[in-house]
């Protein structure tokens, strides 16, 4: 029997069309829009003015509180300014903006190509130095990393898993990471392993890609026994953190809980490979690997891309947008983001620009619930999608709870399997925002 | 460049539509239409017809001319109802009855709720057993009418093996007389084939055959029709141990009558069944605790379609207090 | 069949006893005391329950009412003046009079005055629509079209008109309950005073981005030129990060702000229309 979480899920086409594309560094463009909101959490605060010199590395965001993170300049140059410029969504957001002026690092940056395998800052060194690089979950919720490896006292870390199941379709930056950085990726989870103080890893893999398994295999036989390869059967959400942990671990975290409540730690292929840049080679976190995808695009990438790249230069690099592109996604088809403005650039959690097709992508219109069950099937933490979505049309707050809407994950399923084409998620979304915001408003016990 | 789309994620749909639903339900149903034809030929090509024609009219001009709302005929629903109807009545009904059959379950059953989605009873179901009440004789006319596929053989009565029974013990007749008396009640014939009863009630292995591609679909779970089955075998089990005399065994009662064709396309009805799979569980026995009851102590020979009609009734309430597994435990809310 | 009969009479006759003391000790039992003064105001009420008074429904304005024995800050937008008159009398205080309000929806946006930038595909919620991003044309501040305010109305006042996609109020069945005030993510619309034979002068436009960058958006668009700041006699006018806004309280409804601006975003309702020798570029006027 091979391993997935146990309820719900759905199978989306996979078209991972990109996988076979070696990462490919990305041309620096003339200018960079360094966003100061890449982070769940307060914004980072400007350290740099118009005018200034910064080098590649360089901290030019200081990070805002306890849940934020350092931005750091992924170029050199001048300083154009520091003003609010539109994120991809059309919405102001403080940006630094950079003129690019070739391509000076910071001294402190080990650039060469080697791997270095001795592990030699204490744990409390190698948090506080993940802090300093500015690294944040690059699976999509850009949580601070060095925030996730403190448990709050009182919880213990057991386990440490790493993310490499990708099952977002169209996906295939992780996977690139895997085949041509897996050791990279192994030492970025034995450091955090070593910061968390646990000696048991996981890496979770989909069975959809089998080199990566048998690569992953292969180091962690030879060199790194303290980590397993697991298997997974291919289902989605299968790399939503609550059901890789019930998939690999057969535990569950309890509702309203962290994973940590189940005494896992759970970080993405990406942020183990920052880690180890950060920690290893003294790399602040301001390039990663991006897939720009498409059945549409005449070729298939993915690049080694600077945080800042606006996305219009992505488009030209690849040749443009081609005429039948109805929608452009920032992340995955799932979950990830329409993007509504392409001046936007990229941000550390950038994974993927996927263009598709308005046959691919335009909503269906809208019939009668049928009343058959498959979004309740669907649902990966036992939800009534079709109830709460009444529910939520009717405003009704207090069943809204009853009905833990707040375990929601928004992971789409119930939509995308719905064949009334019930926009489901876009209405429980919002009343899941509301009813967070009347339990947090309450009193605590 | 076209202007971009933008909409919140899901950025993608499945595969699955209402329409595709009902197609693969048609389809499932297409070998046990198939045998209807082979034994009742032209009959029960009439019937399907007219079931499927009258539903889907009716359907579309409660639309268009009485609600004034979408015409949404083209889902297929009215068309599965159709078939549906057809398939439980006697190859024998006149046209007419099959049209006033439709008017009930489409009209009542169906749009008086709002349509499709909202009804509390198998639209159906409630034709047909608004027409078992109203017209009992046409009802159960089991004449067998002539087939073209079967030469020889002209207008034969073929009473239901349940009928059978049940008048054999009301004559004071044992079990095993009835059986030895009625030679063409053996569970090879009642399996494979057998004329007889509703139209759609031939052949229990044209039904299981639709069940497997239904469930190969994904259309439906097995958990409705297996727990029915269950419940009837194990109901009839527990009478045929006390007493083989007075009743039929477990496999004579699954194989005959409406419980296969009932528990595999009418109690998995997505509209009329419930969400959570522990509701599908106690409405499964439900249905074959009842069918059970009705069958042995109630007037009529055969009460599938009563027992889902009364279990249909507590859906809503097995939805609303019966709720799926949820995934981790409760905490206290922080 | 006489037995019968006679059984049954008296088994029922007992049995609807038994259950009438029942009916009656559980009545007794769960009596809640309530001030029937509460019902007293609570039956001058208009009962729309619409929540514009900032309680929960009339009864709870009632409620509140009498409990608190003033009026002071309550006021129940839908029955006016007349209606808290007769609460004031009821309870024996006095009601202090309040200018009649509307909503006013200020975003000019229309289809034509704002170009379509992008297809919004989702659910048509102004609530999920900006949630998810700045919305469809260029301007982030103004009206998105969703028809939030519209589902909101308990009155039916407020209805997106469907050729321009901004929201109409009807003054006749307005209330001023603020519950389209309320449902606007964008906070759009606003309650002002009715004014005399129902004529408002008001800024038709929530932009607060800078005039070169409000304009290319919209047509329509308060560019934050100050124009009308200057020349109002009556100081009503204030603007503040690129927007006008028009104190109604110290309006005087002389227009000339309306005259002014570059752009037409001041609008003036309900005046009579002037004469036709007025000057070419003559400022909108949407009637209702």
């Amino acid at each position: 029997m091979r391993r997935t979480f146990s309820m719900g899920g759905v199978h989306p086409h996979d078209c991972k069309i990109s996988a076979d594309s070696a990462i490919e560094t990305f041309p620096l463009p003339q200018r960079m829009y360094i966003s100061m909101s890449q982070h769940l959490g307060a914004p980072a605060k400007p350290l740099v003015q118009k005018g200034d010199k910064v080098r590649t590395g360089q901290l030019i965001g200081a990070s805002a509180g306890f849940i934020s993170a350092n931005i750091h300049s992924s170029v050199s140059g001048t300083v154009a300014a520091v003003e609010p410029y539109t994120d991809l969504a059309g919405n102001p957001v403080m940006h630094v903006i950079i003129d690019v002026e070739g391509d000076e690092w910071e001294e402190s940056i080990d650039r060469t190509p080697d791997i270095v395998r001795d592990i030699t800052l204490s744990p409390a060194e190698i948090i506080k130095r993940i802090a300093d690089c500015g690294v944040v979950g690059l699976g999509g919720a850009s949580f601070p990393t060095h925030v996730k490896l403190s448990p709050p006292p009182g919880k213990k870390a057991e386990f440490l898993i790493i993310n490499g199941a990708e099952c977002e379709p169209y996906l295939t930056s992780d996977y690139r990471l895997m085949i041509e950085h897996a050791e990279e990726v192994l030492l970025g989870a034995r450091i955090m392993m070593k910061a968390l103080g646990v000696v048991e890893g996981y890496i979770g893999i989909e069975d959809n890609k089998p080199e990566a398994i048998k690569k992953m295999r292969e180091l962690t036989a030879s060199s790194y026994p303290e980590i397993k390869v697991v298997s997974l059967r291919k289902k989605y959400p299968q790399g939503g953190e609550k059901q890789l942990i019930d998939a690999v671990t057969g535990r569950r975290v309890p509702s309203m809980g962290l994973p940590i409540d189940a005494g896992v730690v759970v970080q993405n292929v990406g942020t183990s490979f920052a880690v180890y840049e950060a920690v290893q080679k003294n790399k602040p976190l301001f390039e990663g690997v991006m897939t720009v995808t498409g059945e549409c695009l005449d070729s298939q990438h993915n690049f080694l891309l600077r945080v800042g790249t606006p996305f219009e230069k992505i488009l030209e690099a690849v040749g443009g947008v081609p005429q039948k592109t109805a929608k452009i996604i920032s992340g995955g088809p799932m979950m990830g983001k329409a993007v509504a403005n392409l001046s936007a650039a990229s941000v550390k959690s950038t994974s993927s620009l996927l263009l598709l097709t308005e046959k691919q992508t335009k909503r269906m219109e809208e019939s009668e619930c049928i009343r058959c069950g498959k979004c309740v099937q669907a649902c990966p933490m036992g939800l009534e999608p079709y109830l709460l979505n009444k529910l939520a049309r009717a405003g009704r707050m207090e069943d809204l709870e009853h009905n833990k809407v707040y375990d929601c994950i928004e992971c789409g399923c119930c939509m995308f399997t719905c064949p009334a084409y019930i926009p489901l998620l876009d209405y429980i979304r919002t009343a899941k925002a509301d009813v967070m915001r009347i339990m947090r408003s309450r009193p605590k016990k | 460049m076209r202007k971009l789309i933008v909409s919140p994620a899901p950025h993608v749909h499945g595969d699955e539509s209402t329409r595709m639903i009902m197609k693969d339900v048609l389809i499932a149903l297409a070998p046990s239409m198939l045998v209807a034809v082979y034994f009742y030929g032209l009959s029960a090509i009439k019937l399907l017809l007219v079931g499927v024609i009258a539903c889907m009219g009716v359907e579309f001009l409660i639309q268009k001319y009485l609600m004034r709302t979408k015409v949404t005929v083209t889902d297929l629903s009215a068309a599965v109802t159709g078939v549906l109807l057809a398939l439980n009545l006697p190859p024998t009904a006149p046209w007419w009855v099959i049209v006033i059959g439709a008017v009930v379950a489409i009209g009542v059953a169906k749009m008086t709720f709002g349509g499709l989605g909202h009804n509390i009873f198998n639209p159906a179901l409630v034709g047909r057993v608004f027409l078992l009440i109203s017209f009992p004789v046409i009802m159960t006319d089991w004449t067998v009418p002539a087939s073209w596929f079967r030469p020889g053989v002209d207008a034969v009565t073929g009473a239901t093996p349940l009928a059978l029974v049940k008048e054999g013990l009301a004559q004071g007749m044992t079990v095993d007389q009835i059986i030895s008396a009625n030679p063409d009640l053996t569970y090879g014939q009642m399996l494979f084939a057998r004329a007889g009863g509703s139209a759609g009630e031939a052949s229990a292995l044209a039904i299981i055959l639709g069940f497997i591609y239904l469930l190969v679909r994904r259309v439906i779970r097995p958990h409705i029709p297996v727990t029915i089955i269950l419940t009837v075998a194990v109901m009839t089990g527990i009478f045929w141990l006390i007493d083989p005399s007075q009743y039929t065994d477990p496999l004579f009662n699954i194989l005959t009558g409406g419980v296969l064709l009932g528990s595999v396309f009418m109690a998995t009805d997505y509209v009329t069944s419930p969400m959570a799979v522990k509701g599908m569980v106690i409405y499964g026995i439900g249905i074959g605790v009842l069918t059970v009851l009705i069958r042995y102590f109630g007037s009529y020979p055969e009460g599938v379609s009563f027992a889902i009609l009364i279990m249909n009734s507590i859906v809503p309430l097995l939805n609303k207090y019966i709720k799926p597994a949820r995934f981790g435990k409760e905490v206290s809310h922080a | 069949m006489g037995t019968t009969f006679i059984f049954t009479v008296i088994t029922l006759s007992v049995l609807g006893l038994l259950l009438a003391v029942v009916l009656f000790l559980v009545a007794k039992k769960f009596n809640v005391e309530e001030d029937p003064l509460i019902d007293v105001v609570e039956a001058t009420m208009p009962g729309a329950n619409c929540g514009g008074c900032g309680f929960a429904g009339c009864r709870a304005f009632a409620e509140a009412c009498v409990k608190s024995r003033s009026l002071d800050g309550k006021f129940c937008p839908v029955g006016g003046n007349a209606v808290m008159q007769k609460v004031a009398a009821a309870m024996g205080v006095q009601a202090e009079e309040k200018a009649p309000m509307v909503a006013v929806v200020r975003c000019n946006g229309t289809c034509q005055n704002r170009v379509r930038v992008n297809e919004y595909d989702g659910s048509v919620s102004c609530r999920i629509i900006s949630s998810l991003y700045a919305g469809d044309t260029g301007c982030r501040f103004g009206c998105l079209g969703g028809g939030d305010c519209e589902r909101a109305c308990p009155f039916g006042a407020i209805k997106v008109n469907p050729e321009t996609l901004i929201p109409e109020v009807d003054e006749e069945k307005c209330t001023a309950c603020g519950a389209c005030v309320r449902a606007c993510p964008k906070g759009v619309i606003e309650l002002r005073n009715k004014g005399p034979k129902n004529r408002r002068v008001y800024v038709s436009c929530m932009s607060q981005d800078k005039g070169a960058v409000a304009r290319k958006a919209c047509s329509a668009a308060c560019i934050g030129c100050r124009k009308c700041e200057k020349v109002c006699p009556f100081g009503a006018i204030t603007v503040e990060n690129n927007l006008a806004y028009i104190d109604f309280n110290k309006c005087k409804l002389c227009r000339k702000c309306v005259a002014e601006c570059p752009t037409g975003a001041i609008h003036a309702v309900n005046f009579p229309p002037k004469p036709a020798a007025a000057p070419a570029e003559e400022p909108k006027t949407d009637k209702q």
